[in-house]
């Protein structure tokens, strides 16, 4: 027994330190991760961010360089503090919070002190760099914008957050990403492909040499320069048609799904997200709660549509075989059908066929059409799906598959939305209780890029490209195949000839809602539309001006561009949208505006007034 | 037989090898871990490489002059040799070098000496003697005390240069006190009160003191031949209880922050790997990233950054867990465990009882190193400053231990010649 304790002590020891090492070394794989971030050392070679081009290969989005200042705080020699601050036009109070900061997160590391200074802020430090020991340049690479409009759909850069980095193992903390427009969009293509290189370190994060000599590194890809659909012509004067207004213009090219202009005011300049005031300028932005201009109202905003989407509901009329072309419909001044309130019309001729209906744009008419629509089958429910179907043909009710990264889906109401909002079977409900949808005032709503693609829908005679804003990517010779295949609506081509001719009208007739928005030399089908709308401020719902929204496409035979305008509490359809969209299309068909009464009256006015109202705490009149 | 043969006489060739593997891998992971990319030349003496080097030549030299020396010298001088170790550590107070703290050095030229890595061999050899004399018998509490005061006399100089972890080694005599008819009392109470502790520190006193009393009842209901005495045995278990709830008390009052550090990381309560835990953590890690086979010579990333603070001396199995592997580790580990058990087999087969005592002595020593040392490095105990034998850099170290070994090298040798 004496002469075995040593012996068994020692076998003991030994399987458990085995047993240890297998645990540490086979079973348990933590380690090999944390060795990586503790001794190797990753450099990254950031490659030059892609350029953006217009439809016109007008260069809208280039580089420059930008220079932090860094400094590692044990390196720090005393040095003039006065004169550092003097140099970067800082407070001794900042520098020194700064410092402190950099000391707080690491004394061997680098941090930023003075981040993404100008060329020309630069050029003053340079020189004195070497009277700072401790502190150095480290130079980056900043968008460049050369035009102060397109903030929407461009979008901005901005450095990685850790919710970016746990979805996507490329970034790390430090990294720039694109965020919102096309930057997020085709942020891969625009970024390139950073290329690594990696160190081995020691323990006081020095480098000691590259790491396998260098078998693990790569070079980097450059960014990708891509060519937009946009013209930037179009769309600066778009914005500055929009400025002191709130809403959005879409503009397509409807032979192709190319969007021409893509306006939402009120905008900002993409520089403001650039640089050393980017988060000031940011906070700002986000925290204008009422004017919103970081909210996208063409993508983003949905809204009834108003009588543009009459034009809808004689095509579905038409294809379900409930109208025909010829047949006149009375208007009594309103469309009686046994509610509480009969649905009102304004005044005009009575009674009117399809194509005075839509330029007239007579209420009655199209409650008609959609009530014979509906109750062309057996049930509410089965009408109003068939209905649905013919709208969703047309890109509503979902999201549209176009290249931005934000968006809604509108509304197409269905059958079930119905029944659990009437309780059915308990109670019954008919095709009267949704009669406002006949005329765009009911439960529909849309995007005002949900109103350009059905214009383009009716301008092609029934069919659609999904709208895009990529033209071409660089060394590429084909966008996504999304963007080139057609989508086909569900009403057939010979019904859209009456309702093109009704839009057209709109202009032609003298008593059409549009006639005193015509361009000489150019057939513009369009449709009025006027919403009505409500906010609510501290819980008081208030009914507001209507919206004003507007819907055309030009020319007549074989359209070029296919618009659609929407200005918030604009009033009537044509005293806002009508005439921004007339020089619109007029600017973009010949390159001039000729209408220079509608151009003067829409830049001299501003809603700014009545946008204030419903915060201003008094009772306000609507509508004047 | 030839002039030289005769006056070396035979020894034990497994020995000799296991030694040169030792030897020959620890050098080989003190070049990497002390590797440096920059270096201009290998034959410089700013390379701890170099130096151990030239420490294991000097050693091999050691080696031929203890196979010289005759057998009987060990014997006859080691009352001498001790008092010239004992004399070495006082010495030190008013001589010695401080170096990282700790004042265990003479400077002698460009070398440091650390007599506590000789007093060690010095201490076998007289516990050797005293036991193997005639006249002693362990068995009786005076000759135990005497036996226990060779022992301690050392360590209790050691521990105030301070440096208790060589200190600590000296518990390693137990082995041969234990084979040679120490009761086995000692044993089960040592053992009892490293339980108690660190079960107390872990789950609190009440539990512990719980545990032993259904222990206690448990032995005491059993089936025994003879009645045993109630008060004793309760007497025990009360005091395990007591020292159960003094443990708190001694671990907040008695030991210093930095050993309750080290008890707090090994037993996983505290998880710093920053400050405190940095050594234990960075060594983990290190070994963990060998994988099974090693990241491979000189490719270790945690090695070559020299992220294990002490990577060349108490830390250098973390080199070669790292640049081993499990496989490589496995090895060294089998290599010190054939060492430890062949010179325990060596020991029994001794007919002199001087040889099997220091025999004895040499595994125990051995063995304390060995465990202990790698126990710290793979996050098993509490961080505790010793080398691990032939391993570490060190040139007193590698001596201490060479001679430790060939002086038993050289006694096994004689045996055939003995009657």
């Amino acid at each position: 027994m004496r002469k075995l304790l040593l012996l068994f002590i020692v076998l003991f020891t030994g399987m458990v330190f085995v047993g240890r090492l297998f645990y540490l070394q086979v079973y348990d794989t933590s380690a090999a991760i944390q060795s990586q971030n503790n001794a190797i050392k990753v450099e990254y070679d950031y490659p030059q961010r892609g350029h953006i081009y217009d439809r016109n290969n007008k260069l809208l989005v280039s580089n420059q360089p930008s220079y932090d200042l860094m400094a590692i705080p044990r390196e720090i020699k005393p040095f003039d503090t006065l004169e550092l601050c003097k140099l970067l036009n800082i407070e001794k109070k900042k520098l020194v919070k700064e410092l402190k900061r950099a000391r707080t997160f690491s004394p061997r590391l680098p941090s930023p002190i003075v981040p993404t200074m100008s060329k020309e802020e630069y050029a003053y430090l340079g020189e004195q760099m070497r009277k700072f020991e401790g502190f150095y340049i480290q130079k980056r690479s900043l968008r460049d914008y050369q035009i102060d409009f397109g903030a929407n759909f461009l979008g901005y850069i901005q450095e990685v957050n850790q919710g970016m980095i746990d979805n996507d193992p490329y970034y790390q903390s430090g990294d720039l990403i694109g965020r919102q427009g096309v930057e997020q969009q085709y942020e891969e293509l625009l970024r390139g492909v950073k290329g690594v290189k990696r160190f081995q370190k020691d323990r006081f994060n020095r480098e000691i040499g590259s790491f396998k000599n260098g078998a693990l590194d790569t070079l980097p890809v450059p960014g990708v320069d891509i060519q937009l659909t946009i013209d930037a012509t179009l769309q600066k004067y778009g914005e500055e048609l929009m400025v002191n207004k709130r809403g959005g213009i879409v503009a397509i090219d409807p032979r192709t799904g190319e969007i021409l202009a893509l306006v939402a005011a009120p905008n900002f300049d993409p520089a403001l997200l650039v640089g050393r005031e980017r988060s000031k300028n940011y906070t700002i932005l986000n925290q204008d709660t009422l004017a919103k201009p970081l909210f996208d109202r063409v993508l983003k905003g949905q809204y009834p549509p108003g009588s543009p989407f009459k034009a809808l509901t004689a095509l579905i009329g038409l294809q379900e075989g409930v109208i025909d072309t010829q047949e006149r419909i009375p208007c009594r001044g309103a469309y009686h059908y046994g509610g509480k309130k009969p649905l009102g019309c304004h005044n005009h001729t009575s009674p009117l066929a399809m194509v005075n209906g839509i330029a007239y744009s007579c209420n009655s008419y199209f409650a008609t059409v959609y009530r014979r629509t509906i109750d062309n089958y057996d049930t509410p429910q089965e009408g109003i799906e068939r209905w649905g179907n013919h709208l969703k043909s047309f890109g509503l009710g979902q999201y549209m598959g176009y290249d931005l990264p934000v968006g809604n889906k509108g509304l197409v109401p269905t059958k079930e939305m119905y029944n659990a909002s009437y309780e059915y079977p308990k109670y019954r409900w008919g095709t009267t209780a949704t009669i406002s949808n006949a005329i765009g005032q009911g439960d529909v709503l849309m995007t005002p890029m949900q109103m350009v693609n059905f214009t383009v829908a009716i301008a092609n005679k029934g069919w659609y490209y999904k709208p895009h804003i990529i033209k071409s990517v660089k060394g590429v010779d084909t966008i996504p195949s999304a963007y080139t295949e057609k989508q086909i609506t569900t009403i057939d081509p010979v019904h859209f000839g009456p309702v093109i001719e009704g839009m057209n009208e709109v202009y032609n007739n003298t008593h059409g809602t549009g006639y005193y928005l015509r361009v000489p030399g150019i057939e513009i089908c369009g449709k009025t539309g006027t919403a009505e709308n409500y906010t609510k401020v501290n819980g008081v719902r208030m009914k507001l001006t209507d919206h004003s929204t507007f819907v055309a496409f030009a020319p007549k035979e074989d359209p070029k561009i296919a618009i659609a305008v929407f200005v918030e509490n604009g009033y009537w359809g044509s005293r806002y949208g009508g005439k921004i969209a007339s020089v619109m299309i007029e600017k973009y068909l010949t390159g001039t505006v000729t209408r220079k009464d509608l151009e003067e009256w829409v830049l001299t006015h501003s809603l700014e007034d009545e946008y204030a109202k419903p915060y201003s705490g008094k009772p306000f009149l609507i509508n004047q | 037989m030839s002039a030289a043969r005769r006056s070396v006489g035979s020894f034990d060739w497994v020995l000799m090898l296991l030694y040169l593997a030792l030897v020959g891998a620890g050098w080989l992971n003190i070049y990497s871990a002390s590797y440096n990319a920059d270096m201009v030349e290998f034959f410089s003496w700013d390379n701890l490489f170099f130096k151990q080097l030239v420490w294991i030549g000097l050693g091999i030299l050691l080696i031929v002059f203890i196979l010289f020396l005759d057998t009987k010298f060990f014997e006859r001088f080691s009352s001498i040799i001790y008092i010239v170790a004992l004399l070495s550590l006082i010495l030190l107070f008013p001589l010695g070098n401080t170096i990282s703290g700790a004042t265990s050095w003479y400077k002698i030229g460009p070398m440091s000496l650390q007599p506590s890595e000789f007093a060690k061999a010095a201490t076998a050899l007289a516990l050797a003697k005293y036991l193997s004399d005639i006249q002693t018998n362990i068995k009786s509490l005076r000759d135990q005390i005497r036996a226990f005061i060779i022992i301690a006399l050392p360590a209790l100089i050691i521990i105030p240069q301070p440096d208790p972890g060589s200190a600590l080694v000296y518990a390693a005599f137990f082995f041969p006190l234990y084979r040679e008819g120490l009761a086995a009392a000692y044993l089960i109470f040592a053992f009892s009160v490293v339980v108690l502790f660190v079960s107390t520190l872990l789950v609190g006193p009440l539990y512990v003191s719980l545990g032993v009393l259904i222990i206690a009842l448990f032995l005491f209901w059993r089936k025994h031949k003879k009645k045993p005495s109630k008060r004793l045995f309760f007497g025990i278990a009360v005091a395990c209880g007591l020292f159960a709830f003094s443990v708190n008390y001694i671990f907040e009052n008695v030991f210093e922050q930095r050993h309750r550090d080290r008890f707090n990381i090994v037993l996983g309560k505290e998880v710093d790997a920053k400050s405190i835990g940095y050594n234990t953590a960075q060594s983990e890690i290190a070994i963990g990233n060998g994988g099974w086979f090693g990241r491979g010579f000189l490719e270790g990333t945690q090695t070559q950054g020299k992220f294990v603070p002490e990577q060349d001396t108490d830390y250098i199995f973390s080199a070669v867990g790292e640049e081993w592997g499990f496989f490589g580790s496995t090895v060294v580990i089998f290599l010190f465990i054939a060492l430890i058990l062949r010179i325990i087999q060596l020991s029994e087969k001794q007919k002199n009882d001087f040889s099997r005592v220091y025999g004895y002595s040499v595994a125990g020593i051995l063995f304390v190193h060995f465990a202990v040392n790698i126990g710290m490095v793979i996050g098993l105990l509490p961080t505790v400053g010793i080398p691990l034998p032939f391993f570490s850099y060190g040139g007193s170290g590698l001596w201490g231990f060479t001679i430790l070994l060939f002086i038993f090298v050289k006694l096994d040798g004689n045996r055939v010649n003995e009657w």
